[in-house]
């Protein structure tokens, strides 16, 4: 009876000793030692898990940020005041961070453009749109009004508005950019916050047909660009603002005869 | 004993209603040609054709007016003797704007043709030469060009040319008047395309329901010891490649690979009369075999058209549209394409265009999925488009490929029997064109 008792504690103890020992080798020779860093730096992330940064999550992009593989101001969401945050925590200056907004480079809604004699009636999305004949518009280069920006903005920062075409909230946008990833036709571009000026048409036709597709589209005439003295340049039928040289004030926005090219300060 | 006989045939897959009883007994009739023709430098898989004729310049019918751009590639001829009035963008049937040369018509000028060979003591690369040089490409729908399916890699043996003489569309009998009119020529081009593929035995597989081909054609290979004539189930998509060679050799193509891997090379039956035309006559091909059907049109019709017709002359040919007429599809009504705009041009591999009337076309409400599996079921390829749409629709395109997405043909067998109405194939062509993307940027990155 009692070298039963002997050998259950002899046989329990024992074998806690082994595990125990087993668990002290491990915590001595398998250890990983994260960077507290990388902890401190994760906190003061939004947490969206947007990818806006190109990194799978925020957690990613800390770890890249303290180990020198991302920028400081690498987090469109946070803007300006993450990276400072960062910056401290990392004891480096911090770059320029500007906030980046989306722009939605076209007018044609389904008031505007011109429908073709057909009807679309597959699934509402973009990506289905464009691989069958690009829908029912006419311009084979504009917005198709699927919506599939809408659907992809991790924010509930954009809507449709009644005429198709999708609109910002840009309080609410934090530029993490995804919108512009997933449009099929390039139409949603990411630019600085502070700049105003815009062509807001993507139409490439020659003149003719550009009328005929669109009401609202630029025709090419190309008023802007000779104006501008170098800030603006034709490529094909299409202006396209070189942001570095513009000089606003020389722009000629009320002799546009569709009105494609636009000072956003000014409508406002 | 017929109730015993195991007809050969593949899994899954459909039988909607043929139709073919509108176009069935009419005689294919030529059309003349039309003032001007619009010749798209893409009518087959590959790379754009590159231009070489220059505006204003006098062509002869047969003449190249744009070459073959790398070796998946083919020329294209012109059908009319003619001038070269504008080189620009038109729409074509696939439904995008592509590049194209507008010839019009002159009364009198010279047909280009090829001297004529002998198959029987001519050299290999001569009949594949030839038939690289006169652009024919595949005439059931893909057009992938016909000498590369018959110039196999030195690597691998092709057994087997099967002629595709299915027609498993509903509507389309284009194929099925070939058959009967000339049965002759497609043994003959079948023997040249045996020949330039080095196959040992050639196979005609034709669906049950055309049993009056079938007949013609046994009885003109009764004295062949290497060409059979093989009936196959009435079934669509029957005379999609993978299934067609999985109904007459038991062999099943592996996914992502062509039939090529398992020693077979398909052929239209169309393309067999131009390979003949071709060799043995010297003709190049001008023209393209279409049926034009549906309730919308008012006289249905067979045709032998000059390729590079606008589809609204052929369809003005035919009496032109009823008032009902809502849809218009260049290709069988699976698998075709929805068309905007009659000024396209009828392409080399253009096999019909149907017009729908409202009673043909059932356009209702999407709702919610009822797990019934009736996708499932039909699914040729064995895939679960139910699944596959969803994950399309939710952009899980990772997921999507580990369960075969690109192993769909996009016949449609699943969304014509969904009971709820689910744009499935839809769904899948979007996810397929996704994961394209997708691995691009992988590529990229």
């Amino acid at each position: 009876m009692e070298t039963g008792l002997i050998i259950a504690i002899a046989t329990m103890g024992g074998l806690g000793l082994l595990f125990a020992g087993g668990l002290a080798f491990a915590d001595k020779k398998l250890r990983v030692t994260e960077n507290p860093l990388i902890g401190k730096v994760f906190e003061v992330l939004p947490g969206a898990n947007c990818g806006g940064c190109g990194k799978a999550g925020c957690y990613d992009f800390a770890v890249n940020v303290v180990e020198g593989k991302a920028k400081i101001n690498g987090c469109p969401v946070g803007g300006n005041e993450t990276a400072e945050k960062i910056a401290q925590i990392l004891g480096v200056e911090k770059g320029v961070s500007e906030k980046m907004l989306p722009r939605v480079l076209c007018r044609g809604g389904n008031k505007e453009a011109v429908k073709k004699m057909t009807e679309y009636l597959g699934p509402v999305s973009c990506e289905a749109i464009t691989i069958i004949s690009g829908g029912d518009k006419l311009c084979a280069y504009g917005c198709v009004g699927g919506g599939d920006c809408v659907n992809a903005c991790p924010f509930d920062a954009m809507y449709m508005n009644d005429n198709g075409l999708p609109e910002i909230l840009e309080d609410i946008c934090t530029g993490c950019g995804i919108c512009a990833k997933v449009c099929p036709r390039n139409v949603i571009e990411m630019h600085p916050a502070t700049r105003t000026v815009f062509v807001l048409c993507k139409n490439q036709d020659e003149p003719k047909t550009a009328k005929e597709v669109c009401s609202v589209a630029c025709i090419g005439c190309g008023i802007c660009a000779r104006k501008s003295e170098g800030g603006i340049e034709m490529r094909g039928y299409l202006p396209v603002i070189n942001y570095d040289k513009l000089d606003e004030g020389l722009i000629p926005f009320d002799k546009c005869k569709t009105g494609a090219i636009v000072n956003l300060k000014k409508l406002s | 004993m017929n109730f015993f006989k195991n007809i050969r045939t593949f899994n899954g897959g459909i039988h909607p209603p043929e139709e073919k009883q509108i176009t069935k007994d009419l005689p294919l009739e030529t059309m003349p040609d039309p003032e001007m023709i619009v010749l798209p430098t893409v009518q087959h898989i590959g790379r754009p054709a590159k231009i070489i004729a220059e505006k204003g310049k006098i062509v002869a019918a047969g003449e190249v007016i744009a070459e073959a751009d790398g070796y998946i590639s083919s020329p294209v001829l012109s059908s009319v003797c003619g001038k070269v009035e504008k080189i620009g963008m038109n729409s074509t049937v696939s439904g995008f704007q592509k590049e194209c040369i507008f010839i019009s018509k002159s009364d009198n000028g010279e047909i280009r043709k090829y001297d004529p060979i002998n198959p029987e003591y001519a050299s290999l690369d001569e009949i594949r030469t030839r038939i690289k040089i006169a652009g024919i490409v595949g005439q059931g729908g893909a057009a992938f060009p016909t000498f590369v399916k018959l110039s196999p890699p030195a690597t691998k043996k092709i057994e087997y040319l099967i002629i595709n003489g299915c027609e498993c569309e509903p509507y389309l009998t284009r194929d099925y008047r070939l058959m009967l009119e000339r049965p002759a020529d497609i043994i003959a081009g079948l023997k040249i395309s045996m020949k330039a593929s080095g196959a040992e035995t050639g196979i005609i597989g034709i669906e049950e329901n055309k049993q009056d081909a079938i007949n013609i054609l046994s009885k003109l290979v009764e004295n062949e010891n290497r060409i059979f004539v093989e009936s196959v189930k009435t079934k669509y998509p029957q005379g999609a490649e993978k299934m067609l060679i999985k109904a007459v050799t038991g062999r099943e193509v592996p996914p992502g690979k062509l039939p090529v891997e398992v020693g077979a090379v398909i052929q239209n039956v169309g393309t067999a009369v131009e390979v003949y035309e071709a060799v043995v006559k010297g003709n190049p091909p001008l023209y393209t075999w279409l049926t034009v059907s549906g309730k919308g049109i008012k006289n249905p019709k067979n045709l032998k058209v000059k390729i590079g017709t606008p589809l609204e002359q052929v369809i003005n040919f035919c009496g032109g549209l009823t008032q009902d007429a809502v849809k218009i599809i260049a290709g069988g009504p699976m698998m075709g394409v929805g068309q905007y705009e009659l000024s396209a041009p009828v392409m080399k591999a253009t096999s019909g265009i149907i017009v729908l009337t409202e009673s043909e076309i059932h356009s209702h409400q999407e709702t919610n999925c009822l797990r019934c599996g009736k996708c499932i079921q039909v699914c040729p390829m064995n895939l679960l488009p139910t699944r596959l749409a969803k994950l399309s629709q939710l952009g899980r395109i990772e997921e999507a490929e580990s369960l075969g997405i690109n192993s769909c043909m996009e016949c449609g067998s699943c969304v014509y029997g969904c009971p709820a109405n689910i744009p499935l194939v839809q769904w899948i062509r979007i996810g397929k064109k996704s994961l394209l993307k997708l691995n691009q940027q992988k590529k990229t990155v």
